[in-house]
């Protein structure tokens, strides 16, 4: 290269109009930094409300989610239908009128105002702050109350001694458990197992993301197509939603 | 009759103190702190607080989400529950960390009724090198 | 006429029934130690029906208790003397069948070894919550109501502490109903007719469960019993009966009226199987209808053994009431979809049946046996039981 004489306003233009780019995009990539993926010693804040969007039209009869969650979390069942535990479950629907069929997933809904946060006597029963419903099985008395609260009989029991559970999902006997929205793998970065395995051997009829962040992939979804809440009256803000019902 | 009774009640009193000796009743616990170099805090801060320490973070985790690897019952777990060739130890063995010191302090514990207190397959330093409990002792140090 | 106190003396009947009771309590314990040690899964009690046959006995077990105090506060809140010397058994009994009912409610609960956190940890918009501070409440409030009755250098306040428990157990009852009518999620509960409802069969239950006891104390210790006195707790009884009724068919009669709760209604009114039965045979004729004939019958006035069958009817009647209400309850499904037929594996769209199982009943019955050895206790110890109740004629409102 020739030598040439150093352009400073040249200079002075790009790095003001970087500048004023960076800024302009830094507030976005950061916040959707924070929407995406927490540190371990972040705590969560309510800047992000994860949901699940269903598609009916895209759920068939396997069992994939069901499979996912119980190998995820260990509930794998004494051969007692009535009494193990069933965080998720496939639900087969026929309209009267019409005849018309259609499965779905089953789970803790993740209620914005769960009944069942309201009605446990010490509190075990919580909302995080992003949304996802838990049960604090260290306060968990065993009352039972939250099973007879919820609108979607999504909770479970434990009734039997535990041994060999997965050291990711602490669940013991005499507790109440319900779908966690596999939350250590959600503070990880990562999809719940349920819909990670819709994606890979179901039919991708499971949408997970963040509902406050309008450019997540479930946000644009519910924007765009109709979707409904199951019991919608009861007038609860469900985090899981549901299209094609 | 108070005679005999007193009697009774003094023979009662010295058992323990019988006990505790070598060759008594309950057996001394086995510290054998697994592969581990060195715990999240101090031994002796460990020995006196570590129950506090449990209690606390474990709200922090379940309410607050954080999950700092130095104050996580699974990596706690993952280090202890291994003896010194790296291999599991279970709940069952008297030899197992903290069901070994428990036991001689009859401080009955329910942590297990719930988590897991075997370590996690496939993490380092659970069978063979210490490599992670090493850099753990790394991430720990200040 | 200062009606004399005195404790009962331990005979040959008393150490006999404290025996049975003992026996039965000490099966209760066991039953508990089963569920607790092998978990729930040896009861009937599932993840479809998640209370079972010991909410029954220990519901009942409280809604009679604050029922109980109803006699202590006839006399101290509205004055009526008669009934004041019978005031100091109304509170001991109150205060065992509370005690009784929370046996078996703690004892049956998943972690019993976490009662403390249960009363330390409070989330106050549980109704829950706010029970077991009334339940604690109460077991405080009637014991120094007691005090007054009983301790005579504190008795000007009897009429003041005596008002703030009937107030307390009117709250307390009410948030007992609450349990069941604050949940939206069922279609038999949801219902703000719930806390009313319970305060009636509260009055029903008490009263009866008085009854028995107070007579059987009083013939069991050859102490003199007055049947003006018994007669006019007939005709409270019977119309306790006829209000506690009229609620019911209130509640079921809006049910009917709509489609949203037809369903459910259905379900208790005619298909429900044992539930039906309960309902009609149970909680209708044999807990409502047959009682109400043989207390206000006029034929009956007067005739002791109608108003002491009359009560055991009561409480079977009341047991029943329990049963419709809570598994009744709990057996119709939840309507998720509406307009749709629903399956799954966990039981969706369908009536749940229940068997309740031995160690439940174990529990109840335990919880039951723990009431009485209360009251067997108390009088044996302290100065319950009048010596005998005056004549009504020398104590006229």
């Amino acid at each position: 290269m020739s030598e040439q004489p150093i352009d400073r306003y040249r200079r002075r233009l790009l790095g003001g109009a970087v500048a004023a780019g960076t800024l302009t995009l830094a507030p976005g990539v950061f916040l959707h930094r924070i929407a995406a993926a927490k540190t371990d010693a972040e705590p969560v804040t309510s800047i992000v409300r994860w949901g699940l969007l269903v598609d009916t039209g895209k759920c068939s009869d396997c069992t994939a989610c069901v499979d996912a969650c119980r190998e995820e979390h260990g509930w794998h069942g004494h051969d007692r239908p009535r009494s193990d535990a069933q965080w998720i479950r496939k639900v087969e629907l026929r309209d009267r009128s019409t005849g018309r069929r259609v499965s779905l997933p089953m789970m803790c809904q993740h209620c914005a105002e769960p009944p069942c946060v309201d009605v446990c006597p010490t509190g075990a029963s919580f909302k995080r702050a992003d949304g996802i419903v838990l049960v604090d099985k260290h306060i968990c008395i065993g009352c039972r109350y939250c099973m007879m609260a919820c609108p979607y009989k999504a909770r479970s029991f434990v009734h039997e001694d535990l041994t060999d559970q997965k050291p990711h999902s602490p669940r013991g006997k005499g507790t109440v458990e319900s779908c966690t929205l596999c939350v250590h793998r959600v503070d990880a970065g990562q999809q719940p197992a349920c819909v990670e395995a819709c994606a890979q051997d179901g039919g991708g009829a499971l949408l997970f993301g963040d509902l406050n962040d309008p450019r997540s992939a479930i946000h644009q979804a519910l924007a765009t197509f109709p979707s409904t809440q199951v019991r919608a009256d009861l007038g609860l803000d469900l985090g899981v939603r549901y299209r094609g019902l | 009759m108070l005679r005999l009774l007193s009697a009774l009640l003094l023979l009662l009193a010295t058992l323990p103190a019988t006990a505790a000796e070598e060759g008594g009743r309950v057996p001394l616990p086995v510290i054998d702190s697994g592969t581990a170099e060195q715990c999240v805090e101090p031994v002796e801060f460990m020995r006196r607080n570590h129950m506090e320490l449990i209690l606390h973070q474990r709200d922090e985790t379940v309410h607050r989400g954080i999950r700092t690897k130095q104050q996580s019952l699974r990596n706690c777990i993952n280090c202890h529950a291994v003896d010194a060739a790296g291999q599991p130890v279970s709940l069952d063995d008297p030899q197992h960390f903290c069901v070994s010191c428990h036991r001689y302090a009859a401080v009955k514990i329910d942590c297990f009724q719930c988590h897991s207190g075997t370590p996690e397959e496939g993490v380092p330093g659970v069978v063979g090198a210490g490599a992670w409990s090493r850099g753990l002792a790394m991430e720990s140090a200040r | 006429m200062r009606t004399r106190f005195l404790e009962v003396d331990t005979s040959k009947g008393y150490l006999l029934l404290l025996g049975l009771l003992g026996a039965l309590l000490a099966a209760g314990l066991g039953a508990a130690w089963i569920m607790e040690h092998h978990g729930h899964h040896v009861t009937g009690m599932d993840n479809q029906i998640v209370w079972g046959l010991p909410h029954v006995f220990a519901v009942f077990l409280i809604v009679a208790a604050s029922g109980a105090l109803n006699v202590a506060s006839i006399g101290s809140v509205f004055g009526k003397m008669p009934y004041k010397p019978l005031a100091r058994l109304s509170g001991l009994l109150a205060i065992a069948l509370l005690a009784g009912g929370l046996m078996i409610l703690v004892l049956d609960l998943g972690r019993p070894d976490r009662l403390i956190v249960a009363m330390t940890t409070y989330n106050f918009k549980s109704i829950f919550a706010w029970n077991i501070f009334l339940y604690n409440g109460f077991f405080l409030i009637v014991a120094a109501y007691l005090w007054t009755l009983m301790d005579h250098t504190v008795s000007e306040h009897a009429g003041r502490v005596g008002l703030f428990a009937f107030v307390w157990r009117l709250i307390l009852t009410t948030g007992t109903g609450s349990i069941f009518g604050f949940l939206i999620a069922r279609e038999a509960y949801d219902a703000a007719i719930m806390a009313p409802l319970f305060i009636a069969l509260s009055l029903v239950y008490g009263k009866a469960i008085f009854i028995l006891v107070a007579t059987g104390l009083f013939r069991g210790t050859g102490r003199e019993l007055d049947t003006s006195l018994l007669s006019r707790l007939r005709v409270l009884l019977g119309t306790f009966i006829a209000a506690a009724l009229l609620l019911t068919a209130a509640q079921h009669l809006t049910n009917l009226y709509a489609a949203e709760h037809l369903a459910a209604e259905m379900l208790i009114l005619r298909d429900g199987g044992s539930i039906t039965q309960a309902f009609w045979i149970g909680q209708i004729l044999l807990g409502s209808l047959l009682p109400m004939w043989l207390l206000l019958n006029p034929a009956f006035r007067g005739h002791c053994g109608a108003l002491l069958a009359a009560c055991v009817l009561v409480i079977l009647g009341g047991l029943a009431t329990m049963y419709v209400t809570i598994i009744g309850g709990q057996s119709v499904p939840l309507e998720l979809f509406p307009g749709m037929e629903i399956s799954s594996s966990f039981f969706d769209g369908e009536v749940i049946h229940y068997a309740p199982s031995l160690p439940e009943l174990g529990l109840g019955l335990g919880g039951g046996a723990l009431a009485l050895l209360v009251v067997l206790l108390g009088v044996r110890v302290l100065p319950f039981l009048p010596d005998a109740l005056p004549s009504s004629a020398a104590a006229d409102d």
